[in-house]
């Protein structure tokens, strides 16, 4: 019965009881879900293009952000510094195409993943080399970024909202919005989407496929750029900030592997769930640090009732 | 030349369908195991023992284990480190709780822990395909792996939250532990994953191995055929855990000697995933190969320049160890996207038709 009351009652009278401290929490697996978006939007853009699960995403994100960080402190001003790390990330998505994409094409899929994989470990060495492994602090103040924090008192309670949260959120809005405009209206996008739909008709009228798949991986890394700069402003730059690209995963596979609205649905459900878990069940009864598998937990069981996700397409099998 | 197949007539289906229709095989793998069983043990010292030939044998056993379930029945699987971990830590509780207990016994029964957990979590294969289940099978890897940490029966409720190999003898013989030399363990280990290797051999190549690979060529296709796809791919996930469990025990037992949470990680994971790849999926030579090229990598790395006179600090050789598997990788996925062994099937191919080219 104590057992019970404290996996059923207990909780939920503990968010009932101090409204305030909830609201808290929800912002920040909010926040949170906001950057498991992000990263989940880079992964899906290049799904939908080339089928390749690019695994390398999450590297991408720590490379960008190290970049940034290392031109800044070799005396770069902060502005300039960002569109130097763009044209870094343009020669990383040319690289790539060029090196690894090119001669497979036509592989199966595992063979790709597996070659992102090698992506992923090539430029934790190199990354590594150039940049040293120790921790560093983003230029949040150099590049604008406020941050201060603003103060609520709801229901006679804190709540503290920090201004650099805040411009993640709105920063990433923005860069949805935008991906989705050009996603949608632009000639590029529109080449992008035909590719994800079908290669050989794609090719067939005309479209270039070694253009879009330097275009997609730039801007996997533009997105991994803006999630490095805001998650490198939370927690600092180093390539611990690489295991946020396993939380990625469990998003990709709650939204499903092509959907752009899933990618952002998920990453905003699993952010505010696995904090709330985390919280309320998590600390008190299983001693805590359940967000490195909840995710994954949650996805799995969503995926047991619709295997292709929430927003996935539907697989049609034939034999 | 060498491999000359003249006069090697097959008169019955029986002999057709031998182990080695080609007699120069039966040699070689006889030359190997000559070379396994007798000239390294007479020639390696400590540390070639502890750190290329045992880590070889057990990363090849781990990667067979994978090879079965991704390689055989096409599920891809991401969670070998917690299945490896589920062994090791199994093995450590059935020495704990049954001192008396033979080493060999423990070993054996702690890969059928392993085969239970991963069988629970290959049920989710049964609706999720590719890389749905890849992630998913993360879903193991990441709540075992914590499990482990925060379960502190698992490791006896002791303060370093590790776990410790007591000393073990069998036939008044340390074999695991402190004391054991590392030439017993080699040949622990070695007896082992020649039993299992032969083992796998059978069984693939059997009614159960060709059902496998028809669930990996097209699962639907299978099951019009009248394949049980339940069955097969929970199998599948029996057979591959079982030997990856007993892989993950010989790990902590018979190499590190302690074991923390920690090393049964992602990496470890992808350590044995690269080795399937680079080694040729669906083979079980591959594994082998893999895993020589795996392991001896990094020990090639930092002796390279240390040969040439150049000073490279440890920190250094690690990551450019790191960069230069990343490149092996993609290289060899270019070169031969059927890894090692393909390499291998080609070249004697080449050897038994010298010298004409076709």
């Amino acid at each position: 019965m104590e057992f019970l009351n404290s996996i059923f009652v207990k909780p939920f009278a503990d968010m009932v009881g101090a409204p305030d401290f909830l609201l808290q929490v929800l912002w920040e697996g909010l926040v949170a879900g906001v950057l498991y978006a992000l990263i989940a939007l880079g992964f899906v853009l290049i799904y939908k293009s080339s089928r390749i699960f690019n695994f390398a995403q999450g590297i991408m994100v720590v490379f960008a952000a190290l970049t940034l960080v290392g031109f800044h402190e070799k005396g770069v001003p902060a502005l300039l510094a960002v569109p130097l790390t763009l044209l870094v990330m343009f020669i990383l998505a040319v690289a790539i195409e060029r090196a690894v994409l090119r001669p497979l094409v036509n592989q199966p899929d595992l063979i790709l993943f597996m070659a992102t994989i090698g992506i992923t470990l090539f430029l934790i060495g190199f990354g590594e080399i150039i940049f040293g492994g120790e921790n560093k602090v983003m230029i949040t103040e150099q590049l604008y970024i406020p941050t201060g924090s603003f103060e609520f008192e709801p229901f006679g309670g804190f709540v503290s909202i920090e201004q650099k949260d805040l411009t993640a959120v709105i920063g990433a809005v923005l860069l949805v919005v935008g991906l989705l405009v050009f996603l949608n209206r632009s000639k590029m996008g529109r080449a992008i989407r035909a590719l994800g739909d079908d290669h050989q008709a794609a090719l067939s009228v005309g479209i270039s496929l070694s253009t879009i798949w330097v275009l997609v991986w730039f801007i996997a890394g533009v997105i991994a750029l803006a999630t490095g700069i805001v998650w490198g402003a939370r927690a600092g730059v180093s390539f611990a900030l690489e295991v946020i690209a396993f939380k990625a995963l469990p998003v990709l596979m709650l939204g499903g592997l092509e959907s752009v609205l899933g990618a952002i649905v998920g990453g905003l459900a699993i952010g505010v769930l696995e904090k709330l878990f985390e919280i309320y069940w998590g600390q008190p009864l299983l001693g805590g640090n359940t967000e490195t598998w909840f995710a994954f937990v949650l996805a799995l069981v969503v995926l047991l009732f619709r295997p292709q996700g929430l927003f996935g397409e539907k697989i049609i099998e034939r034999v | 030349m060498l491999y000359r197949t003249v006069g090697q007539f097959k008169t019955s289906y029986h002999a057709d369908h031998a182990l080695f229709p080609v007699k120069q095989d039966a040699w070689l793998l006889g030359l190997i195991l000559l070379l396994a069983f007798v000239v390294l043990p007479a020639t390696a010292n400590e540390f070639v023992f502890k750190a290329l030939l045992i880590p070889v044998l057990i990363y090849a056993l781990a990667s067979l284990g994978l090879n079965i379930l991704t390689g055989y029945a096409g599920q891809l699987s991401l969670g070998t480190g917690a299945f490896m971990g589920v062994g090791a830590y199994a093995c450590y509780k059935l020495i704990t709780i049954f001192p008396e207990m033979n080493i060999v016994v423990a070993i054996a029964l702690s890969g059928f822990f392993s085969a239970a957990v991963g069988m629970a979590f290959g049920l989710p294969s049964l609706r999720i395909k590719g890389f749905y289940l890849a992630i998913a099978t993360l879903a193991a890897q990441f709540f075992l792996v914590w499990l482990f940490e925060k379960w502190a029966w698992l490791y006896n409720y002791n303060s370093s939250g590790a776990i410790q190999v007591p000393t073990l003898t069998m036939f008044g013989i340390p074999v695991v532990g402190p004391n054991a030399t590392a030439i017993v363990q080699y040949y622990f280990v070695l007896v082992v994953v020649c039993l299992i290797t032969w083992f796998s051999i059978n069984i693939t190549r059997g009614r159960i191995g060709r059902i496998w690979k028809a669930v990996r060529d097209m699962d639907i296709a299978a099951e019009l055929v009248g394949i049980n796809l339940m069955k097969a791919k929970l199998s599948a996930f029996a057979v591959s855990s079982y030997i990856v469990g007993i892989a993950g025990a010989l790990f902590v037992f018979l190499w590190r000697g302690a074991a923390e949470p920690v090393l049964f990680d992602i990496q470890l994971s992808f350590r044995v995933l690269f080795i399937v790849i680079i080694g040729g999926m669906g083979s079980i030579l591959g594994n082998y190969l893999g895993a020589i090229l795996i392991v001896a990598l990094p020990v090639i790395i930092s002796a390279v320049p240390r040969a040439f006179g150049l000073p490279i600090g440890s920190a250094m050789a690690e990551h450019l160890n790191t960069m230069i598997v990343g490149a092996t990788i993609i290289g060899f996925l270019i070169l031969e996207p059927h890894g090692l062994a393909r390499l291998w099937a080609i070249a004697r191919e080449k050897l038994i038709i010298w010298p004409f080219p076709h």
